[in-house]
């Protein structure tokens, strides 16, 4: 029959484009549930890290880190932007960067300049468009984040950190709550704010160091920095996942309510067009 | 008096062991070290080798083969942050041999500093492994 012929095209498109989405949505679940479990897995060492470093901030060592130190004055900060790799995550991305920017403006409005570090194609592409100051980043992590991968980009935020190029270090990520909500963050990493942390006794007591101290209190600040990035790109690839698979979720149901109206839009034609032709059979059987 | 204390093992990528022990020995930077309860605090690195771990009302001791970190003692709890660490019946003879032969061949082929103080860290890392092997397989024969 030559009805509808181009409903019938435009259902099948849309019924393909249904499958994919389907099978994105079913990709992204389960490696949600492997990237959550990874995220899991980090919070120990962090947590730990921090509540090491919360036993040394009570006990006032004499050697100073320069990454321990307040600066006074502020005239350039670093901000690691972290994104996921691919795209079709719905809001995502595209929520983090728009924080991200407002952070940078309001800096440039301080006479502050920003240098960035992007972790994540997404956030790198977004950076050199705004024809930002990229000083390091690390693309291509693929689904398990790669502690190698990190340290070279950390080590050159954490140089120029020591050598004053910037005063300040931030970090910008999609935080996981739960699979239906994630929340752009921003979080200071440099210097380390200790002031934060618990103090559970309220009494001090000096350590004993080995070999000594200045190399413990390096060894452990460098741990704790680098542990909070990893925990930030285990969270956005939890997040990125969840959020592809809401956003593939939203498509697949939008594509089945297509295809319902579509459907129904061609039944109505065929529909009508039978009648017509019946009509026209009949009326020509009278005129006989 | 308190005649344990709380240990905690984390890596960056998971918890290792958490639980009361009665003593345990760590491979410190400056030497191993052994620990009994109400120790004073102190923060040390430690070097790639095994922690043994001795858990009350346990005849065999826990073993975790760490590749280094730190190591933060408190009269009553034990912190470590290992670098990587695997626990010791996860520990694999094949392998480690095989880790360590890798690193031997790097170390020979090595034609820069930073080339050859990454081999020495990995082969320090596998004969670690094997030590820790090797001190299993004993006690299995007692």
């Amino acid at each position: 029959m030559a009805v509808g012929k181009e409903i019938r095209t435009k259902i099948k498109s849309v019924q393909n484009t249904q499958k994919i989405t389907r099978a994105m949505q079913m990709v992204a679940t389960s490696k949600m549930r492997k990237t959550q479990d990874r995220m899991r897995a980090a919070r120990p060492y962090a947590e730990k890290v921090r509540q090491v470093m919360a036993h040394l901030a009570q006990t006032n060592p004499d050697a100073e880190n320069p990454l321990l130190k307040k600066r006074d004055e502020i005239k350039r900060v670093g901000i690691i932007l972290v994104t996921s790799d691919k795209g079709l995550a719905g809001g995502l991305n595209a929520n983090l960067i728009r924080q991200f920017i407002a952070k940078s403006l309001e800096f440039n409005e301080a006479g502050i300049g920003v240098d960035v570090c992007a972790i994540g194609q997404k956030g790198l592409a977004a950076a050199q468009r705004l024809k930002m100051n990229v000083t390091a980043s690390a693309i291509h992590l693929g689904d398990t984040p790669q502690m190698d991968k990190l340290i070279g980009p950390l080590t050159t935020m954490g140089k120029a950190y020591a050598d004053g190029t910037i005063d300040a270090l931030y970090i910008v990520y999609t935080r996981f709550v739960n699979t239906m909500k994630q929340e752009p963050t921003l979080e200071q990493l440099l210097p380390i704010s200790t002031d934060k942390m618990v103090v559970e006794h309220p009494y001090s007591w000096e350590y004993l160091f080995e070999p000594d101290v200045g190399s413990v209190i390096d060894f452990l600040v460098r741990r704790y920095f680098e542990s909070v990035v990893y925990q930030a790109v285990a969270e956005n690839m939890a997040s990125e996942q969840a959020a592809r698979m809401v956003a593939m979720k939203a498509a697949t149901d939008n594509a089945a309510s297509l295809i319902d109206s579509l459907k129904l839009t061609y039944n109505k034609a065929r529909q009508a067009a039978i009648t017509t032709e019946l009509s026209e059979i009949v009326s020509g059987a009278a005129a006989v | 008096m308190a005649s344990t204390m709380h240990v905690d093992v984390v890596s960056a990528e998971e918890q290792i062991y958490s639980g009361e022990a009665e003593f345990l020995v760590a491979p410190a930077e400056m030497g191993e070290i052994g620990v009994y309860p109400r120790h004073a605090p102190l923060l040390t690195r430690i070097k790639p080798g095994s922690l043994r771990i001795r858990v009350p009302g346990q005849a065999e001791e826990v073993l975790v083969v760490v590749s280094g970190g730190m190591m933060e003692v408190q009269p009553s709890l034990i912190t470590v942050l290992a670098d990587t660490a695997v626990r010791g019946e996860d520990l694999d003879e094949q392998r480690a041999q095989e880790a360590k032969r890798e690193a031997e061949t790097t170390l020979n082929k090595a034609n820069d500093d930073q080339e050859v103080a990454t081999a020495r860290a990995a082969l320090k890392v596998a004969i670690a492994q094997l030590h820790a092997l090797e001190y299993l397989r004993k006690r299995a024969r007692h």
